[in-house]
């Protein structure tokens, strides 16, 4: 369990006080897919350093476990740090050496780890989890990127941890191996129960691979809450721009008597098209396509797309309902599609 | 003119000099280059750790007044003229070798002349080191020794490797300017027979052969570099 209360974290700058962080309160419980999305700048890498004291916060205090990381001596936080590993977006590898060594670094940092036989088995061990023994003597170079970042989850996983911490850990890489990474963490999640930290901008990510978010917009946490709640409903003006990245569509485009529901593809194997059409026919509910954005991976469909539906009848459950029954499908009605909130204002001022 | 400096005496007393100097002469420069060059580095190496990890964003900041200090001796040794410095530390050699005349009386201004330059070249060399890298290992528990013995220092070898080809060639040239004031190899030859007597034979060949010798332990720095660095794609 990760508490985070009353975070404040202020950077002291050549041109004044920059509140990166105001007043963060959030709960992770252990095991979970936790994301936390937001704009560049609006604190998120602050945050996720808070966790692990890389960055020291102004007040407010992070427990872990019942140990309040802010009161660790220096040494003991070191130690606490092999329980919180972290993952980064440009993978930050030791260039000079190989994987197996990379793999091996931390344990060789805890001194714990005994016998350097000990540590190549449980390096070359990881390394399989990850599908790369066979790249345990090549160097960092010699490696794609997402190569390059299964070494460091790799050494991110070598001590142990309890909390793995990724830090936009697939901004730089390509889509098709942006889902083959969150593939893998989800694994590792699900088969360890390492509870997972995700820190991203692109809302694709949180889609694909947390339970909950959170939003963080201006240093300040605005929402938070399920997935799927957030995606069927986003409230604030910060969920709304994430979610609808092409502008408010839903609202944009909505049709006198019709409601609307969002439908998120995380890796589906049904492809969008024929899904709309089965649902046609199967359950004679006609579908308006309000607004699509989705791709194939791989042979699976990913993005997200919504619905008009006129109304009448249970027609809108019934749809929500087919289509939540589709694997890797996520549906839900959008409650504030039609009637412009107050933020859709400031929606559209920023 | 020409004639005169190719008669067949000259050349005929050129070669014998050649001959019976040069060994000892070559082996002297490359001795005293290599030692003190090892000995600042043993000195420069720890004050470009301290440079790098010490200031106030490194991974053991260290009191501002301490780093200014440092920077301060540092920036008065390196703008001391080799030459003029070779006199001023005339009490240390005597206190250290016994006397100021000789090949390994002039190790000690050498290695004073040379541990400051190194320092800051290993500084420059620490600094490449990616802060992301640093902050991995932050992360994973390191503490600030282990940051330095097992990521500053490894990921900056082949950095390391260069900047120490550039201090041994620079100090070899101190070192030859050391023949002036008494000091042995090359730098003497050429200051004795081509300033003092007029044989440009000799200074020529002496010169040479410094020129040679910065040549191979050039070629040698460089090659080591390359092949020590694990960035470059394509290699074993």
């Amino acid at each position: 369990m990760i508490e985070i209360k009353n975070l404040c974290k202020t950077f002291r700058t050549a041109d004044g006080e920059v509140e990166a962080l105001k007043n963060v309160s959030l709960s992770i419980p252990d095991g979970d897919v936790f994301g936390i999305i937001g704009m560049s700048g609006a604190g998120k890498s602050t945050l996720v350093r808070c966790i692990n004291m890389l960055e020291r916060p102004t007040s407010g205090t992070v427990v872990i476990d019942g140990v309040d990381m802010g009161a660790l001596s220096e040494r003991e936080l070191r130690a606490k740090r092999r329980e919180i590993t972290m993952i980064f977006q440009g993978f930050n590898l030791l260039m000079q050496k190989t994987c197996l060594d990379n793999v091996c670094f931390p344990l060789k940092l805890s001194g714990l780890a005994g016998e350097k036989a000990w540590r190549k088995k449980r390096a070359l061990e990881l390394l399989e989890v990850v599908g790369l023994a066979d790249k345990a003597n090549a160097y960092p170079a010699q490696l794609s990127g997402g190569q390059q970042q299964r070494v460091a989850i790799a050494r991110a996983l070598a001590t142990d941890p309890k909390v793995l911490l990724c830090d936009e850990a697939t901004s730089a890489l390509d889509p098709t191996t942006t889902a083959s990474i969150l593939e893998l963490i989800r694994s590792i999640n699900e088969k360890t129960g390492i509870t997972v930290i995700i820190i991203t901008h692109q809302m694709s990510v949180v889609e694909s691979a947390c339970r909950h978010v959170a939003i963080l917009d201006g240093g300040v946490i605005v929402e938070t809450g399920e997935v799927s709640e957030i995606f069927s409903n986003p409230a604030s003006a910060a969920a709304k721009r994430l979610v609808y990245p092409e502008g408010d569509a839903a609202a944009a485009s909505a049709v006198p008597g019709e409601r609307m529901i969002r439908v998120v593809f995380n890796g589906s194997e049904a492809t969008s098209t024929p899904l709309i059409a089965h649902m046609a026919v199967e359950k004679g509910i006609e579908a308006n396509i309000a607004y699509a954005s989705t791709r194939t991976i791989e042979g699976r469909e990913y993005g997200s797309m919504l619905l008009g539906i006129r109304e009448g009848g249970n027609a809108v459950e019934e749809a929500v309902a087919y289509l939540n029954a589709a694997a890797g499908v996520l549906a839900g009605e959008v409650q504030d599609g039609r009637a412009p909130s107050p933020e859709k204002e400031a929606l559209t001022d920023a | 003119m020409l004639d005169k400096l190719f008669a067949p005496e000259v050349l005929a007393e050129a070669g014998e000099i050649i001959r019976s100097q040069f060994p000892l002469a070559i082996w002297e420069t490359v001795y005293v280059t290599v030692l003190s060059t090892a000995f600042a580095i043993v000195l420069g190496l720890p004050l470009g750790v301290l440079l790098v990890v010490g200031e106030k964003d490194g991974v053991r900041p260290l009191p501002a007044w301490l780093m200014r200090t440092l920077n301060v001796v540092i920036n008065l040794l390196r703008s001391v003229p080799f030459l003029i410095l070779m006199v001023l530390v005339f009490p240390l050699t005597r206190l250290i070798v016994g006397t100021v005349v000789g090949t390994v009386a002039s190790i000690v201004p050498l290695v004073i002349a040379a541990f400051p330059f190194i320092a800051r070249l290993a500084e420059g060399s620490l600094r490449e080191v990616n802060p992301n890298t640093i902050e991995m290992a932050q992360s994973l528990g390191a503490s600030p020794m282990q940051i330095v013995t097992q990521v500053m220092l490894p990921e900056s070898v082949p950095s390391l490797i260069s900047n120490a080809t550039i201090a041994i060639t620079t100090i070899l040239g101190y070192s030859a300017m050391s023949g002036i004031i008494g000091g042995g190899g090359l730098g003497k030859i050429a200051m004795n027979y081509g300033y003092y007597r007029y044989k440009y034979l000799i200074m020529v060949a002496a010169v040479i052969l410094l020129i040679v010798l910065v040549q191979a332990f050039q070629s040698i720095g460089t090659r080591l570099a390359v092949k020590s660095d694990k960035r470059l794609k394509n290699k074993g």
